[in-house]
């Protein structure tokens, strides 16, 4: 029902945990299907220095969590907030139309973390 | 393909095929070919085999062979059951009680009768997945014709009080059907001293093969059929006979009742082995269905903080088959609606795994599962934010 890559991101997820004293972070909840997603990032010139996830959820969620963060990772915080669903989904080869959902979840859980971090920054 | 590392414990879903009736069913997909309904010799010969594996059938129950009605799965016998005993009894009647916790074939059967102007009833189950037998005494009306209620639950095996609304029942007037598709083969079923008109069997899930499933209808039961032909089966259920499903089904049906003591202290012993060494491993999780009134080798359990289509996965990459309730492996993307049913609160219907084993898994298989899980629970744990313990 997986392609590859999902289950290689299930298994062996990247960046995850918390960073401790992050920058921003973004909290998201499916409340349909009771995945919930947090992502904590550090900035440094404007750029994501880095990233971590902690998600409760099943294998797609899990994937698109990991992969998120490593399409993110030392990109611009303009650049990140300009990665779709469809860049996640396609990273990931693919995820099964029921679970599309779940590629919509990491990129609104990413956006979230760099909002966060702007209203900080501005108060 | 079998694959010799694999650990099979989702038998409630289906079932691995007796060897015993692997050999029986051959002959009939060989030189066995003819149409029992044909009076010749070829075909003769193949309705003595179908008598036979009616009375193995009516054994295992305690019925009679004429009682039996062999269909096409355990779906068709309960969509049989329901539709044929609605359409048979409308004149005396339109209200159907059933339970919130079902089989689709079930369910799905009567929101269909419901759109066809007939009222049911859904009753609700306790925390522990009993069905509300004073709720069933107060929702009783003088339109009532069916009462069904599964014999036990397929996902968190509670037994029902079967017994007991059948006595409630005697005299009324009212038929009153079970689903016994989990419950056979695992729980003796004696309906000499039941009081029960219709009773649903299915033969992969007492591992014979699969498409074939029988019906139990009491003599005297008013009942249209559903699938109108030529007539076999009573003229309750035409089409010709699968005579090797039949067979096989006969043979399931025999073995289970020859080793039911056996097998149900087997599953008894390794499901209290399971449930006792992952309660002993993990913290943080719940029991699902009823403590001690459950089919023999049902283990449910919701691991709190880590979501159960990921603790299934993880233990397919061990080679360890199971399954879940979790909202995330259904098709509406909601989680169990038995676990609903039961009042759970949602982070631990996320987080169900069912364990069903069966006759051939053995202790070395629940040692090794025992040994396996407390590092996936772990791994997922540490992913979960809402676990906030280390």
């Amino acid at each position: 029902m997986y392609s590859e890559k999902v289950m290689e991101n299930f298994k062996h997820p990247k960046n995850q945990g918390e960073i401790k004293d992050a920058d921003g972070i973004g909290e998201v909840g499916n409340p349909v299907c009771g995945d919930i997603m947090k992502i904590t990032i550090k900035v440094k010139d404007d750029k994501i220095e880095d990233i971590k996830f902690k998600t409760f959820g099943c294998a797609a969620a899990i994937a698109t969590s990991s992969m998120i963060t490593e399409l993110a990772k030392g990109k611009t915080l303009e650049e990140a907030k300009n990665i779709t669903r469809k860049d996640v989904s396609d990273s990931l080869d693919g995820l099964p139309p029921i679970k599309e959902h779940c590629s919509n979840l990491a990129s609104e859980g990413l956006n979230k973390a760099i909002d966060d971090y702007k209203m900080k920054k501005k108060e | 393909m079998t694959d010799k590392k694999t650990i099979y414990l989702d038998n409630s879903a289906t079932t691995q095929v007796h060897p015993e009736i692997k050999d029986t069913i051959l002959p009939y997909l060989e030189d066995l070919y003819g149409n029992p309904s044909s009076i010749h010799a070829k075909g003769q010969e193949v309705k003595k085999t179908i008598d036979n594996a009616r009375k193995q059938v009516a054994d295992l129950i305690g019925a009679k062979e004429t009682e039996i009605i062999f269909t096409g799965s355990g779906t068709e016998a309960n969509n049989l059951a329901l539709k044929g005993i609605a359409s048979k009894n409308k004149n005396k009647g339109n209200h159907i009680i059933t339970t919130r916790i079902e089989h689709k074939s079930i369910l799905n059967s009567a929101r269909w009768l419901e759109t066809e102007g007939f009222k049911v009833t859904y009753l609700n189950v306790d925390e522990n997945g009993t069905v509300d037998i004073n709720q069933l005494k107060e929702e009783i009306r003088p339109e009532t014709i069916l009462v069904s209620v599964m014999f036990a639950n397929n996902e968190m095996g509670t037994i029902q009080p079967i017994k007991e609304i059948g006595e409630f029942l005697k005299g009324k007037g009212i038929y009153f059907h079970t689903d016994a598709v989990q419950a056979a083969g695992k729980i003796k079923i004696n309906l000499k001293e039941l009081n029960i008109d219709l009773l649903t069997l299915s033969g992969h899930k007492i591992h014979g093969p699969k498409g074939i499933g029988a019906l139990y209808i009491r003599k005297g039961t008013e009942i249209d059929p559903m699938i109108h032909g030529g007539g076999q089966e009573k003229n309750i259920r035409s089409g010709t006979e699968n005579v090797p499903g039949i067979v096989g089904l006969g043979k399931a049906a025999e073995i289970a009742n020859k080793n039911l003591e056996s097998n149900i202290e087997h599953l008894t012993n390794l499901g209290k082995k399971l449930e006792k060494g992952i309660f002993k491993e993990i913290p943080d999780l719940i029991l699902n269905g009823h403590p001690d009134n459950r089919i023999p080798g049902n283990v449910n359990i919701s691991f709190k903080y880590v979501e159960g289509e990921s603790i299934m996965l993880m233990l397919d990459c061990e080679g360890i088959c199971v399954s879940t309730g979790s909202a995330c492996t259904s098709k509406s993307l909601k989680p169990s609606y038995v676990l609903d049913a039961m009042g759970k609160e949602i982070v631990f219907m996320h987080g169900s795994i069912r364990f069903s084993i069966g006759t051939f898994n053995t202790e070395e298989e629940i040692d090794t599962v025992i040994k396996t899980l407390p590092t996936i629970i772990k791994k997922l744990r540490a992913l979960s934010p809402i676990y906030n313990k280390d």
